[in-house]
């Protein structure tokens, strides 16, 4: 059947609407960083005006944006490079070694994301200040990676059960002990799923802000508590936050940008076999 | 002597009791395989002597060291997958030297050895290809490739021709062969085809539900089925069993030896079927014409038989015909299975 042309009109224009209407708050905010306070509250709301970068300036000054964007990068890093240390060897394990229950273990990993974070809250921040770890970077890393293991067994372990069990065997045949057929044959067919589990974990830690509002202030803060920060009782300055968000939410945008492919080559990696 | 030996094997999977007692000597430089149908442990008994499963119950020596609870890389066995399971990362080149790099052996060793194995086969063109890069019959062979390079002490083939194509499957078969020849290598090969096993194997063990029920040189199964299960598994159309009073002047043939409720085995060529006087009447059911020679279905009193002729026929379907039946090809069972011995055939 031809497709009829007053459906692929409708469509497309639906598909526009939908799309502007998702950007338009990214848009705005770009829009407004780079505006005055005056004209950031203006009506009618102002489209074109001559930008101004006082705003960024504004909030190095006040905020010292640097301080939180290096613990922002540290935290998300640092986070990300343990739990992968962690998960790898254990969904490897679950995906090779398989036993009665080790669908269960998955389903207990995945049912702990389906516990509000907020019920937690007391326990772990008790926790963290009898260990004396309150606004601490390790306490940050340490929740951070915790919060993504889950995640990260699991895409893990649904890259790895794409590896036919025949190519280990294969290996173990040829000679080699666990580490040698991880290091040469695991993780060089699994190195796109654990690109893309990596990546997708920076990307949620560095916009993790629940638990960096509660457990950190002003020394171990991220970007998330600096954006929060100009929200105060003083007012809104919508062109301040605005350059805040902007400033917190660059880095990730332009390294997701750059790193898309290897994303998207990740997630596909197995069906190309 | 005993070069690879089977003692007493068992092998349980939870409740199911896979192996169930397997003993087997198997000489330096022999090609032996294993058939049976699927599910009858073959594949399983494979995996035990290679170590990619534990063994529950007996032993395994190679070349004089027990290697029941080795790891597979240090039994010195190479194994070829159904699957091919090559690296897929890796070239040509580097899936034939994994198992030499890994045991750390001198480059220039393992350019020389990996230099030949590449001729031997024909692969000397694809050596920086990657396995996607191949078709099928080029991937079996660098799988073929990687096991030779390592030069083991015996070689484990895993049903390694099923996934090629018929015309494939024949020649990959005969390169086989001829590799054998050439390398003299042991090798046991896992097949449920038994135009491989007959054509491939010094000795052909038969297995069926976990334990083997004979084990001989593929025409003394032919000839000498030690039951009615390899009787009926070896040959293609199977043997011919008619139970003791089913055709009486079949079973008269038998000179008394056929037990009443015995059976009576007879090969398809060792049925006769002409138009003529002489032997039981029957009629021809179906005809398969297929060139060098000619399968006819018969029934007789009821029992269903075929024969087997290198004449074409120019009989027809529903025709009224004679069947005889060659005595010196009968083949008697007890009513438990056991082949009774022919007094001709005992030796």
């Amino acid at each position: 059947m031809p497709p009829n042309p007053w459906f692929t009109t409708l469509r497309t224009l639906g598909a526009w609407a939908a799309a502007l209407l998702l950007f338009f708050p990214l848009g705005w905010l770009f829009l407004t960083a780079f505006k005055t306070e005056l004209q950031a509250i203006a009506v009618p709301p102002l489209f074109v005006f001559e930008p101004t970068l006082e705003n960024f300036g504004e909030v190095q000054r006040r905020s010292d944006y640097l301080l939180y964007a290096r613990n922002s990068l540290i935290t998300s890093v640092a986070s990300t490079v343990i739990g992968l240390l962690i998960a790898a060897p254990a969904a490897y394990s679950m995906a090779f070694f398989r036993t009665k229950r080790t669908r269960d273990i998955l389903m207990w990993m995945l049912s702990t994301k389906m516990m509000p974070a907020v019920g937690a809250l007391l326990p772990i921040y008790v926790l963290a200040q009898t260990a004396g770890l309150l606004d601490s970077l390790s306490a940050l890393t340490l929740v951070f990676t915790l919060s993504n293991l889950p995640i990260m067994v699991w895409m893990l372990y649904s890259s790895y059960k794409d590896i036919p069990n025949e190519i280990l065997e294969a290996a173990r045949m040829d000679g080699a002990n666990l580490w040698a057929e991880f290091r040469h044959v695991v993780l060089p067919l699994s190195v796109g799923g654990l690109a893309s589990t990596g990546l997708l974990c920076l990307v949620l830690a560095w916009n993790e802000s629940f638990w960096a509002l509660n457990l950190t202030s002003a020394k171990a803060g991220t970007l998330a508590t600096l954006i929060a920060s100009y929200s105060s009782p003083e007012g809104l300055f919508w062109a301040k936050l605005s350059a805040a968000s902007l400033m917190a939410i660059a880095p990730i945008v332009v390294f997701g940008w750059f790193s898309q492919k290897q994303l998207v080559q990740g997630l596909t990696f197995g069906a190309v076999k | 002597m005993a070069y690879l030996q089977l003692k007493n094997i068992h092998k349980r999977f939870d409740d199911v009791h896979v192996i169930r007692g397997v003993d087997l000597d198997i000489r330096q430089g022999e090609f032996i395989v294993f058939v049976g149908p699927s599910g009858c442990g073959k594949s399983t008994l494979l995996r035990l002597i290679a170590g990619l499963e534990h063994i529950t119950s007996g032993g395994l020596t190679l070349d004089g060291r027990d290697i029941t609870h080795m790891p597979s890389g240090q039994r010195d066995l190479a194994m070829v997958f159904q699957s091919y399971a090559l690296y897929p990362h890796m070239s040509v080149y580097d899936n034939m030297s994994f198992a030499l790099k890994l045991a750390k052996v001198p480059k220039d060793q393992i350019r020389r050895k990996v230099a030949h194995a590449a001729e031997q086969l024909k692969l000397t063109p694809y050596l920086q290809r990657t396995p996607r890069e191949l078709s099928g019959g080029q991937r079996q062979r660098v799988a073929i490739g990687r096991a030779i390079v390592r030069a083991p002490k015996v070689f484990l083939f895993d049903e390694p021709l099923s996934n090629l194509d018929a015309a494939l499957r024949g020649n990959t078969r005969v390169e086989i062969h001829k590799l054998h020849v050439e390398l003299g290598a042991t090798s046991i090969y896992v097949t449920h085809d038994q135009v491989e096993a007959m054509t491939l194997a010094d000795r052909v063990v038969v297995f069926k539900d976990g334990v083997i029920e004979q084990v001989g040189t593929p025409l003394e199964l032919y000839d000498r089925p030690a039951n009615r299960f390899v009787a009926q598994f070896i040959g293609m159309p199977s043997m011919n069993l008619v139970a003791a009073d089913a055709i009486p002047a079949f079973s008269a043939r038998s000179d008394g030896r056929l037990p009443v409720n015995g059976f009576l085995g007879v090969r398809p060529e060792g049925l006769h079927v002409h138009a003529a006087e002489g032997g039981e009447p029957g009629r021809v059911e179906l005809i398969e014409a297929l060139g060098a020679d000619t399968l006819i279905h018969v029934e007789v009193g009821g029992v269903p038989l075929i024969a087997r002729q290198n004449e074409r026929t120019p009989l027809r379907v529903g025709d009224a015909v004679r069947v005889e039946l060659d005595p010196t090809q009968l083949h008697l069972f007890d009513a438990q299975g056991q082949a009774i011995a022919h007094p001709e055939t005992v030796s």
